[in-house]
């Protein structure tokens, strides 16, 4: 028999149990490395595309979902929006960085979502990760290979935040998406400032969606 | 093309020098204003005579046809490939890419099949303005031509190297011939390239300068096979 005072040294230390239940969960998921992170999010959105018949008729809605709840998450956009402005991020008031990170955010999906069902007949291969262990910034590098084509090499860059891993740069054959916006958003900047940026972006963004891309 | 379009394009060349020179210099593209107006020519020339061809070709060529094509003309990259990896003194990869010549062109109907990827043979993508590179020539200031596409002063040296080079002018002696091989060669190459218009078409706000960086990196990316230098901090 359980005296009262145990009981209640239970009942007031069950807190603290699912406290350090929560924490070691935490835990184990932080430990999913970057490589594993990329291997998985890769692997869940290629079934989605291999098998998601909306997907496959090209819905923008179904695609634009999964880009959201599968993709997004595990994607630093301020980082990215940061790094592709490039000196003038410091400029830009708090308002007009919100801004830069919605839009380009958008920019990017929309960019994504045209080409996400061309790689219907994809396989992806992962190097092994070469870096420290408590490396906090790493590049996780895959190959996409698809039947009669070269490969292309898919690189991702990512850092540690807090327990998590997420992305803010992808290096398609050698092509850094990140990089490749600098030169671009510094020529709207020096012809309209920050404002310009936006205002350029966001009609990019408003324009007619593109041709419905073709599978083959 | 018809009069008024070229007349269109010539206006269009000139309204880009002038409009050019707004832009701000580039340490890699010192000749913006000029590569900008070829830019606008390339744009009405290739949209009007040259991507729908590569359009129709890649939409009713067969698919085996096609492939036939790409392979035919990509086991000639191989063997450039194979001579620029001697030049880069990478044995490996030279190895390679004389396997995959001998293989595809023996036993691959004179490389319309492409065996030695199906065995697992990869191909090295070596190629002369990579050599320059390798070598430490600086690729120079960047050059958009029209029809021809984005390219650097020592990429484009390479690219001349090769076309003196021409091994078909060997096999195949017959002038006209040999011009339509060629001709085809081109409708396929510029065919691979659509999927990668219309990508540049959704990301880009402005395509002139989207593609500069593109080419400019990817190029730097080969010449270190994959592993480039980090990219300077932005001062």
């Amino acid at each position: 028999m359980m005296s009262a005072t145990k009981k209640s040294i239970l009942r007031r230390a069950a807190p603290l149990f699912a406290a350090a239940a929560l924490l070691l969960c935490s835990r184990a998921y932080a430990q999913e490395g970057p490589d594993a992170l990329v291997k998985r999010v890769s692997e869940e959105v290629l079934q989605i595309v291999k098998t998601d018949p909306k997907v496959q008729a090209g819905d923008r809605e179904r695609i634009r979902e999964v880009i959201d709840t599968k993709l997004a998450p595990h994607f630093d956009f301020e980082r990215m929006t940061a790094l592709a402005v490039g000196r003038g991020w410091r400029q830009a008031t708090p308002e007009q960085q919100k801004q830069l990170v919605e839009q380009f955010r958008t920019l990017l999906a929309r960019t994504y979502s045209n080409a996400f069902v061309q790689y219907k007949d994809q396989t992806i291969s992962y190097k092994p990760l070469r870096a420290d262990a408590g490396a906090t910034d790493v590049q996780v590098r895959t190959e996409i290979i698809r039947p009669g084509q070269n490969p292309v090499q898919i690189d991702y860059s990512l850092t540690k935040k807090g327990n998590e891993w997420k992305a803010y740069d992808v290096i398609v054959g050698g092509v850094s998406l990140v990089t490749n916006y600098r030169d671009e958003f510094n020529a709207q900047i020096q012809n309209g400032g920050i404002d310009g940026l936006i205002k350029s972006l966001q009609a990019k963004n408003a324009g007619p969606a593109p041709p419905a891309p073709t599978v083959k | 093309m018809t009069r008024s379009m070229r007349r269109s394009a010539i206006a269009l060349f000139a309204a880009s020098v002038l409009g050019g020179c707004a832009a701000a210099p580039s340490r890699d593209d010192p000749f913006e204003p000029m590569n900008r107006a070829s830019y606008a020519v390339h744009e009405v020339v290739d949209g009007y005579d040259v991507k729908p061809v590569a359009q129709a070709y890649d939409d009713y060529a067969p698919k085996l046809v096609q492939t036939g094509i790409r392979n035919f003309f990509g086991n000639i990259d191989d063997f450039f490939s194979f001579i620029n990896d001697m030049l880069q003194n990478k044995p490996d990869k030279a190895g390679n890419d004389l396997g995959r010549v001998i293989a595809n062109t023996g036993f691959g109907l004179l490389g319309l099949i492409d065996i030695a990827s199906d065995a697992g043979i990869p191909k090295g993508n070596e190629d002369f303005g990579q050599t320059f590179g390798y070598w430490g020539i600086p690729q120079g200031p960047y050059l958009f031509i029209p029809v021809l596409g984005p390219t650097t002063v020592r990429d484009g040296t390479g690219l001349i190297a090769r076309a003196y080079a021409s091994p078909l002018s060997y096999v195949i002696v017959d002038v006209p011939t040999r011009n339509i091989l060629y001709g085809v060669g081109f409708v396929d190459l510029r065919a691979q390239y659509l999927e990668t218009d219309r990508l540049v078409d959704q990301a880009a706000i402005d395509k002139y300068t989207f593609i500069r960086r593109s080419y400019l990196q990817r190029r730097e990316y080969l010449v270190y096979d994959g592993r480039p230098p980090p990219p300077k901090e932005e001062d």
